[in-house]
């Protein structure tokens, strides 16, 4: 099932299909390394519920929901 | 022979550039600590090397893509600064991401190495990193380091100054990639640039820099039909990276992150996570500079209380001794650091002025020089603690975590949660606060963040805080001097949140900035850093008051002593001074304030304050010193206060009463003064490090915005706080004024249309 990952709740796991938006925010993305193939596991929400945080390629990474909308998510059931 | 340092923030770029150079440039375990390319020279034990090696340590990147300034200062030094080696400092624990930065390096012209940093860290954790196997696999050599524990390094350098001084860049593309590539390759051969391969692959990553080149657009289009290959490009690479090169790494059976995790649970916990921000934050001001410690004090007084020093029947000396420590209530450590100092100040100032006969170079010395001096050295200890405190949270990796904590906060105003650190910085200092927000990536949002750091009042605005605090407690009898002075903090940052609310509502309105942030693992800080680095800041700070602060005192003294024939005049003549009547003549400006031409007379001393207040915020409160000294002696109606009274007075609260006492003034209006001080324009140093980060055009415009928030703040302080109702005025002038920006948004009228009309019919 697909997935934004701006949907995602804490302990959701998946691999990164598509990447979308445009520019500045998509080149972004791309260099933290969130690029089709990566896998990637939601950690949690930011107590006021925004940003969320999430671990990608061994590391933290943390950004917005309106952000995470650009990143179509394959979620393992 | 000249060697550049590149790789991702918080890999250990700059702890291996100390260890290279003997220099104690500031670690941090925040993303972005070193924002601009900073100059050393290797230091090799024992051997003597002919030809010097200089090294460079470049701003932590995480792509050569120009989004950031710092990205365009290190891509810059690699493509054009012509190293003769690039160090690429690749963190063994978070190999796939750092070595994304190493593929693009190895598309440049230059011959790399890889230092793997961190190694010690990776072992602890089982894992096992396979060195050959990258190197045979990369074609470049690697060589295993722990920059921190210093292993590897002589290795290192061995490998780095045998390395051949000539490579050609190399990439990894495959399929429609590659054809792509060799288009665009040929264009850049005929450009004749240096490096093409690396100018070729930006150019199909729609680099802007790039874009800008003479028919760079149509030889794009014609390379890719139009297609984006922009993702294309990213994922081969980070293939190559997973298939290739990140295989050498063997993860142990166990999870990685326990401790890390753990800690984190707590910190940013759903709940939790804001109230245990703001404990932290009232513990590290408490601790610094509470005269209350844990409140023990106000537990006694719930009872019989405890006595006062004085009150003890101990010897005049052992008073001194446990006045340090206590007084009523436990002092804390920042306070009792502070007595400590003050202690020792006072006994060597009445030491020196004791010694000396001469009236006037009595004066000069214990009154101008000494007194200016200590006020402000009195006040290292609490600084320094505060920097300890803000270095302690960004080396643990605290500070990351509020970012991810407030942003949400943050973006309301329309800001990032990155513009939280130089935010809080700023309570140290705003000139290291000011150069960091370099790591700020959005042009507006670097601007806004400049201008309202120096409203985080910083720790040489402290001694105005409680000095004038203090005094009016002392003086009038009302408040508590802690209330005031956190009630000042308050006000700074209301009048920070909103300025920027109103910025980003008018001149500068555009997209909240991205938060795309790496949030490190959390470390156990390091002592020997965290010293070296508050030894750096005292070196700073000692520097400025024995130059710039020490001048300008001996320049108030010498002022407020001679008339404008040149002749000396005693302290009791001061109103004939050439300082008297400079202030007089400047005066006038602050009667909307309070504390301009309705306090007669001696008025004009807290003008002088104020405009000494330009050149070093210190300055304020050792005006203070230097005038309060005088208005004594001349018996201005000063209440009692002798000049001995005066000379063990590094706080300032003695030498504000005298003021206070001398010239009539007012809570309100001396409430108006503090909030001026702290908000208008900051000192010499940080406007000279506002200009150097700001556009011309900006920076003038930015020192008109503090002299108008100030001005404007300031005059609803004490107008308000004189006449109460006056309060309706001003909140009708805040509503019409939000009316017109909202309408103006709105499209409902159009501002500057209004404005250019008027220019017409008035030309």
């Amino acid at each position: 099932m697909e997935k934004k990952l701006s949907l995602f709740e804490s302990g959701d796991e998946g691999t990164v299909t598509a990447v979308g938006g445009e520019g500045r925010v998509r080149r972004r993305l791309f260099d933290m390394g969130i690029t089709p193939g990566a896998r990637i596991v939601m950690r949690k929400k930011a107590p006021l519920g925004d940003p969320i945080e999430i671990t990608l390629r061994g590391y933290e990474l943390t950004l917005r929901k309106s952000e995470a909308e650009f990143v179509t998510v394959y979620v393992d059931s | 022979m000249k060697i550049a340092l590149i790789g991702n923030p918080n890999c250990g770029k700059t702890t291996l550039f100390n260890r290279l150079t003997g220099s104690t440039a500031h670690v941090g375990n925040w993303p972005g600590v070193t924002v601009e390319k900073r100059e050393g020279v290797y230091k090799s034990k024992g051997k003597d090397v002919s030809d010097p090696v200089e090294i460079v340590d470049l701003p932590g990147i995480y792509s050569l893509s120009p989004y950031t300034p710092e990205e365009v200062v290190s891509r810059d030094f690699m493509v054009d600064g012509s190293p003769d080696l690039v160090i690429n400092i690749v963190d063994a624990t978070n190999l796939e991401r750092n070595l994304y930065l190493t593929m693009q390096v190895m598309e440049a012209d230059v011959p790399v190495l890889i230092a793997l940093n961190m190694m010690d860290a990776v072992e602890r954790a089982g894992d096992r990193i396979d060195v050959d196997k990258l190197e045979s696999a990369l074609g470049v050599p690697v060589v295993a380091i722990s920059a921190l524990k210093g292993r590897g390094i002589g290795k290192l350098m061995e490998r780095a100054l045998s390395v051949p001084r000539e490579r050609k860049g190399v990439s990894v593309f495959t399929g429609e990639v590659k054809d792509a590539l060799d288009t665009v390759i040929e264009y850049y051969k005929e450009l004749d640039v240096s490096s093409p391969l690396f100018h070729a692959v930006k150019l199909l990553e729609n680099d802007e820099i790039e874009l800008k080149r003479r028919n760079a657009e149509e030889v794009l289009k014609r390379a890719t039909g139009g297609a984006d290959i922009e993702a294309a490009i990213v994922d081969e690479r980070y293939k190559y990276i997973t298939s290739r090169l990140a295989v050498a790494k063997t993860k142990s059976a166990a999870d990685a992150f326990t401790r890390s995790d753990r800690i984190d649970k707590v910190l940013t916990h759903r709940v939790w996570a804001i109230p245990i921000f703001a404990v932290i934050m009232f513990a590290v001001f408490h601790v610094t500079f509470s005269e209350d410690f844990l409140y023990i004090g106000a537990w006694a007084s719930l009872g019989g209380g405890l006595p006062a020093v004085s009150d003890l029947g101990l010897s005049e000396g052992m008073t001194t001794f446990v006045g340090i420590f206590y007084d009523g209530a436990v002092f804390s450590p920042g306070v009792i650091l502070f007595n400590m100092f003050d202690t020792l100040f006072g006994t060597i100032t009445d030491a020196i002025s004791g010694a000396i006969s001469a009236e006037w170079l009595s004066g000069l010395v214990a009154d101008g020089v000494l007194g200016g001096l200590f006020a402000v050295l009195g006040f290292l200890p609490q600084i320094l603690m505060l920097f300890m405190w803000f270095s302690l949270m960004e080396d643990t990796g605290y500070t990351a975590r509020v970012a991810f904590v407030l942003d949400r906060i943050f973006r309301r105003f329309g800001l990032s949660g990155r513009s939280f650190m130089p935010m809080i910085m700023g309570f140290g200092c705003s000139v290291p606060a000011m150069v960091n927000t370099r790591t700020l990536a959005d042009e507006y949002e670097r601007i806004a963040t400049i201008r309202v750091i120096p409203f985080f009042s910083c720790g040489a605005k402290l001694p105005i805080l409680t000095a004038i605090a203090g005094a009016i407690c002392e003086y009038f009898g009302v408040g508590n001097a802690d209330l005031i002075t956190y009630g000042m903090y308050l006000l700074g940052v209301c009048t920070a949140v909103v300025t920027v609310v109103i910025m980003r509502n008018t001149a500068m309105k555009g997209e909240i900035p991205p938060f795309i942030m790496e949030l490190p693992a959390y470390h156990r800080p390091r002592f020997a850093g965290l010293m070296l680095h508050l030894w750096d800041k005292s070196k700073h700070f000692i520097k400025k008051a024995f130059t710039i602060i020490f001048a300008s005192t001996v320049i108030i003294w010498l002022f407020s002593h001679l008339d404008w024939a040149w002749n000396y005049i005693p302290d009791e003549r001061m109103n004939g001074s050439i300082l008297a009547s400079l202030g007089k003549f400047i005066q006038p400006i602050f009667t909307p304030l309070g504390f301009g031409s309705q306090l007669g007379g001696y008025g004009w001393v807290f003008a002088v304050a104020a405009l000494t207040g330009l050149i070093a915020k210190e300055n304020v409160i050792a005006t203070f010193g230097t005038l309060g000294a005088c208005l004594i002696s001349m018996g201005a109606n000063v209440g009692g206060i002798t000049g001995d009274v005066l000379i063990a007075d590094e706080e300032g609260i003695t030498s504000a009463v005298a003021m206070i006492t001398a010239t009539g003034i007012t809570v309100p209006a001396l409430i108006a003064f503090i909030s001026f001080n702290m908000l208008t324009v900051p000192c010499f140093a940080a406007c000279a490090t506002a200009k150097a980060e700001l556009r011309k055009g900006t920076f003038y415009r930015t020192l008109l915005f503090w002299i108008i928030t100030s001005y404007v703040t300031s005059a609803a302080v004490y107008t308000i706080g004189a006449w109460w109702w006056t309060v309706f005025i001003w909140a009708a002038a805040a509503f019409a004024a939000t009316t017109v920006i909202v309408l103006n948004n709105k499209g409902k009228i159009r501002l500057s249309k209004l404005l250019r009309k008027s220019k017409e019919t008035k030309s």
